[in-house]
């Protein structure tokens, strides 16, 4: 409970200052959803010469995007920590963290969040509302929670990755450049997994699980039955990769030593 | 003269001395291409060319986009918003140079060194692990070179533009940010400018976007040939021509009304 209560007086804090610059704040809505349209319009360009990509139409892969949207939009909101090695780790910054009374991870996830990205997530939803409904896909009473359990798998699974990436700031705190890199390896996971060259595929599935944040989850609601037994092991994934990156953010914490005066 | 080609080696060296971040810059763009590449593939299927651009064309076509764009890829727009906006460009003023040619020259500097340090490194790779098939003509390659100076031509001066506009806006983060995604999208770097329905390609004639990636690009992947490749040469040196007027007036304009507080 003191956790959710820390967190709700965050956030109110978080939309206090926001709302002192409500110019700024309005912009990083218009180049959020600049940069999703942009992405969309590729999409809709490419299927006006072709009508099917690997045997996944237009609306699907319009879907499949509109899905990827709502788990990542989650991840930035709270745990965009990639400049967490340069705000924390050189400047020193992270001793005043393990000075705080409850736990590191939580703490910097606090200070970090970037809550307007939240409305990534809303568009996401219209995209794939308005996907779906081309399509025709209908839905069963449980699949809104299912859809809940898959977002959230899908969360954590970027969210795992970039924690042990940002853990490795605790034994060196050279700047890596390895951060963005991530980036673009996590766009991979917006197409059909199936178009990859089968080494992508196996690393996108098993070693960074990338493919469960947007094409395995979004197959279950495209009823793609060759996939659901990957759509049902979203959340299993997400779980399992944030608790090793939790251990190992856990370790760090141990090794670390400070680096500031 | 001298003094802007010391400026141009001075970024060139300075470059040099932190080039182990370019390493990792080449992974991310083979990563970039590589998405492109198997999703361009998928979505040829079997079909054999699409808008009269073959498979092979087109995943040409996408990694030189990736790599030209390291030459003509710059963040002026945000060193000049920044130099604007904690008033350093007073003291650049004063100083016994252009401000703005400086900043260019600062530009090229950058881009001759991703283009020998950057972009044929990593078009070997890529040509390698994606199995490019690319043509030794000399004149091609020559025609690309002269295309690809024009296109950072055009892409400064739009940088230049957009990072002036904090002379008028206190803060154009947001505008910076809005104009890389569009140029990323209508210049033709994720997807040939032939691919738009021809209504947007008529419009897209009287902007200068595709003068930054889809001509060079296509000139190398051999896609544009004969009168429309000259043509799309004297495109892409009109609209040279032409941004700098906006450029002269504005940076009159705000000489003039230039405000600079503390510093």
């Amino acid at each position: 409970m003191f956790y959710l209560d820390l967190f709700f007086q965050y956030t109110g804090q978080y939309l206090k200052t926001k709302f002192q610059y409500r110019a700024n704040f309005f912009l990083s809505f218009v180049s959020d959803l600049m940069a999703q349209a942009v992405n969309l319009i590729f999409i809709l360009l490419v299927f006006n010469h072709t009508s099917f990509i690997e045997g996944w139409n237009r609306d699907e892969i319009v879907f499949i995007y509109g899905f990827f949207l709502v788990p990542f939009a989650l991840f930035v909101s709270f745990f965009n920590i990639w400049d967490f090695n340069d705000r924390y780790i050189v400047k020193g910054e992270f001793d005043r963290i393990l000075t705080r009374p409850i736990h590191s991870l939580f703490q910097v996830v606090l200070e970090k969040m970037e809550l307007e990205s939240l409305l990534g997530a809303i568009t996401g939803f219209i995209i794939m509302v308005y996907a779906g409904s081309n399509l025709g896909l209908s839905l069963t009473w449980y699949d809104p929670i299912l859809f809940i359990l898959m977002a959230l798998g899908g969360m954590l699974v970027y969210a795992g990755i970039f924690i042990i990436l940002a853990s490795i700031g605790f034994w060196s705190d050279a700047r890596t450049s390895i951060m963005p890199l991530m980036y673009n390896i996590g766009n991979y996971g917006r197409y059909p997994i199936n178009i990859y060259h089968p080494i992508i595929r196996f690393v996108l599935t098993w070693v960074l699980p990338f493919a469960f944040v947007g094409v395995y989850p979004a197959a279950y609601f495209l009823r793609r039955s060759e996939w659901y037994l990957y759509s049902f092991f979203t959340p299993v994934m997400g779980l399992i990769v944030f608790i090793v990156a939790v251990c190992i953010w856990n370790i760090g914490v141990k090794k670390y030593r400070g680096a500031g005066n | 003269m001298g003094k802007y080609l010391e400026i141009i080696r001075i970024r060139f060296l300075m470059m040099l001395a932190y080039r182990t971040n370019y390493y990792t810059g080449i992974v991310i763009y083979t990563i970039n291409i590589g998405a492109y590449f198997f999703l361009w593939k998928a979505i040829y299927g079997s079909q054999g060319s699409i808008q009269g651009v073959t498979v092979t064309q087109m995943t040409t076509y996408v990694a030189i986009a990736w790599m030209a764009r390291a030459f003509y890829f710059n963040n002026l727009d945000r060193e000049i918003a920044e130099e604007i906006r904690e008033g350093k460009v007073a003291i650049e003023l004063i100083r016994p140079y252009n401000y703005l040619l400086t900043k260019v020259m600062q530009g090229l500097g950058e881009g001759i060194f991703r283009f020998f340090f950057f972009s044929i490194p990593g078009f070997i790779i890529v040509a390698f692990i994606f199995q490019l098939k690319v043509s030794f003509n000399l004149t091609t390659w020559g025609l690309f070179l002269l295309a690809s100076i024009f296109s950072f031509a055009i892409n400064t001066q739009l940088n230049i533009l957009t990072g002036l506009m904090a002379f008028f806006l206190h803060d154009n983060m947001g505008f910076i940010q809005a104009k890389r995604v569009i140029i990323d999208l209508f210049s033709g770097l994720t997807i040939p400018i032939t691919f738009f329905p021809i209504w947007a390609q008529d419009v897209m004639k009287y902007l200068p976007f595709q003068g930054i990636s889809y001509i060079p690009s296509m000139i190398f992947a051999e896609g544009i040939k004969g009168d429309s490749l000259l043509n799309a040469l004297l495109f892409q040196v009109v609209w040279v021509i032409l941004l700098c007027i906006p450029i002269t007036v504005i940076w009159y304009k705000a000489k003039k009304q230039l405000v600079v507080q503390g510093g």
